[in-house]
């Protein structure tokens, strides 16, 4: 089950003079969840558009499951389903309406029971009634989660699904989303947010200025802002001055006055001799921590250089 | 053959979606039901008494007035088609409908549909307000059937209009101004009184504008007489609003 569902190659996109993307390639795993990451108006929702058939490249090419979108979208669009920026349910309509819509116009045997069954997954039964005007935010993203399952796609696209959602909201949504992924679904996902994609993704492509800068799993990327680093407060001046002798050959690197940082390469055998060393010293440490880069710290790598 | 059954299948589906946004919305009713029967109310027993055409007595001033107040009743319908559009446009859900896979003719289609049936039930029921107020009409069967497939084709035509107006509009506000273009037509014609007292430039334009031949050719077949040249003349701006609007519709569908 590591086949490529989703492949990106070489997307071009240009409005008029404005550049909006250059030459993007993607590859998505089945059953995986890929985050592609970047700022407003780094291109995220025209990448998107293409990929699922709303708008034509200028060059390159995008396929699912080896369907060419351009070339064949109604065979590519029965493999995904798509949910725009804005959470894409229809507020006059019931829940159970939006779903059964859904459900018949992809042509499923039995639509009535296909919508029950989602209301009941996505703890809207209460609600299946009501127009979907009145649910809440958490409420309209489940929703359109569901409406997403409806003919079980191979590959859910979702264009910043948390935007706008309270914390809690947000938290529930990421696990329905690590849900479904365990269920084997492929998710495709847009967001501004780090955290989300740390949280939630396999892989994840940076994208910025219509290019993706960078791309990995979220431990590879932290890679890229530099290694786990190990942080050292001890009581006055002299014990800094000593202890950097001392740690010489791990290349420490002083922080103030009583702060010392040193880049962890093997992270356990290197802390074990640090303290070790320090202790035969009779040097008193205030404080020590582990120091693991953030994707904030990649993110401010990869817009310095 | 199964890929036409799916689309109709689909547009049909689609449409039933519009038609329940159009009945649970109750300023859409007022509007579009509730106005047309009230404007006819008010035309027929408060100006009605005031307004004298020669030929046509006071009873019969509701005769002469109904065929404008059917295409007003269109008319303010189709500022709700084009609201729907803009609405389905800036909500995403074109882009959920356009990513589906079906036909994406059946997306516009369905909203076609939905528009048409909506203004067809609407017309019923200012006709049959006109009935109990004493609208009275010597048609033959013939010329209903010919009164009824006109009105659906004025029905088509503003629907049609209401597509690029709503697609290309970014506030519901501006989706449905355009109306506003459609009932100005319509006061300055002879749906209320003949253009032939009205200021001689007035004249000429409400002579020469689509609507006028229109109300003329309803307004003689629903009296029986003879329709000469105006018929031709109505279905040739109904077909040409239909192409211009189409052509436009469809570059702007493209580009939502």
């Amino acid at each position: 089950m590591n086949s490529t569902v989703l492949n990106i190659h070489n997307v071009k996109k240009s409005f008029k003079e404005n550049v909006v993307l250059t030459n993007v390639n993607i590859s998505v795993k089945t059953g995986s969840i890929y985050a592609l990451l970047g700022a407003n108006g780094a291109g995220k929702s025209t990448l998107l558009k293409i990929v699922t058939g709303l708008l034509n490249s200028d060059g390159g090419k995008v396929t699912i499951q080896n369907i060419d979108v351009a070339d064949n979208p109604v065979a590519a669009q029965r493999l995904f389903s798509f949910s725009s920026q804005n959470s894409t349910v229809d507020g006059v309509l019931t829940g159970y309406e939006n779903l059964h819509l859904i459900a018949k116009l992809r042509h499923k045997r039995n639509p009535k029971k296909i919508a029950e069954a989602l209301l009941d997954k996505f703890e809207l039964t209460d609600a299946k009634d009501k127009a979907a005007s009145t649910y809440s935010g958490g409420m309209r993203r489940r929703l359109d989660l569901a409406m997403s399952l409806v003919g079980n796609p191979e590959i859910i696209f979702l264009d910043e699904p948390t935007t706008g959602l309270d914390p809690k909201s947000r938290q529930e949504l990421w696990e329905t989303i690590k849900e479904m992924k365990s269920q084997g679904k492929t998710i495709f996902l847009t967001t501004q947010y780090l955290e989300e994609a740390d949280y939630l993704a396999d892989q994840i492509g940076f994208l910025r200025k219509g290019e993706i800068v960078a791309s990995g799993t979220p431990d590879e990327l932290k890679r890229l802002a530099g290694a786990d680093k190990l942080l050292l407060v001890v009581n006055n001046y002299q014990d800094t001055e000593r202890t950097m002798k001392l740690l010489e050959s791990y290349s420490p690197v002083k922080r103030g006055d009583c702060e010392i940082s040193i880049n962890l390469d093997e992270e356990i055998q290197t802390t074990l001799n640090v303290l070790n060393t320090l202790t035969t010293e009779k040097i008193e440490l205030k404080n020590f921590k582990m120091i693991t880069p953030t994707l904030d710290d990649v993110f401010m790598t990869l817009t310095r250089g | 053959m199964m890929d036409v059954i799916k689309n109709l299948s689909d547009t049909l589906t689609l449409a039933n979606r519009i038609i329940k946004h159009n009945i649970r919305s109750i300023d859409t009713l007022i509007t579009v039901v509730a106005m047309p029967v009230m404007i006819l109310l008010g035309m027929v027993f408060i100006f009605g008494g005031a307004i004298q055409i020669p030929g046509v007595t006071k009873d019969e001033y509701i005769n002469y007035v109904l065929p404008g107040i059917l295409l007003i009743t269109i008319a303010t319908g189709s500022a709700y088609t084009s609201l729907r559009i803009n609405l389905d446009k800036t909500s995403g859900m074109f882009d959920r409908f356009k990513s589906m896979p079906i036909a994406k003719s059946s997306v516009l289609g369905g909203q076609v549909v939905a528009s048409v049936i909506f203004m067809l039930v609407s017309i019923i029921v200012v006709l049959i307000v006109g009935f109990i107020a004493g609208f009275r009409s010597d048609a033959t069967f013939i010329e209903w059937l010919l009164v009824g497939l006109l009105i659906i084709l004025f029905s088509l035509a503003l629907t049609w209009i209401s597509i690029p107006f709503g697609l290309a509009a970014g506030s519901i506000e501006g989706a449905s101004s355009f109306s506003y273009i459609l009932l100005m037509l319509l006061f300055v014609s002879s749906a209320f009184v003949p253009v032939e007292g009205m200021p001689k430039l007035v004249q000429i334009f409400a002579e020469n504008q689509p609507m006028t031949p229109i109300i003329q050719t309803l307004r003689n077949l629903l009296d029986s007489q003879s329709v000469g040249n105006d018929l031709w003349l109505s279905i040739g701006w109904m077909v040409l609003i239909i192409l211009i609007s189409y052509i436009f519709g469809l570059k702007a569908y493209r580009r939502v």
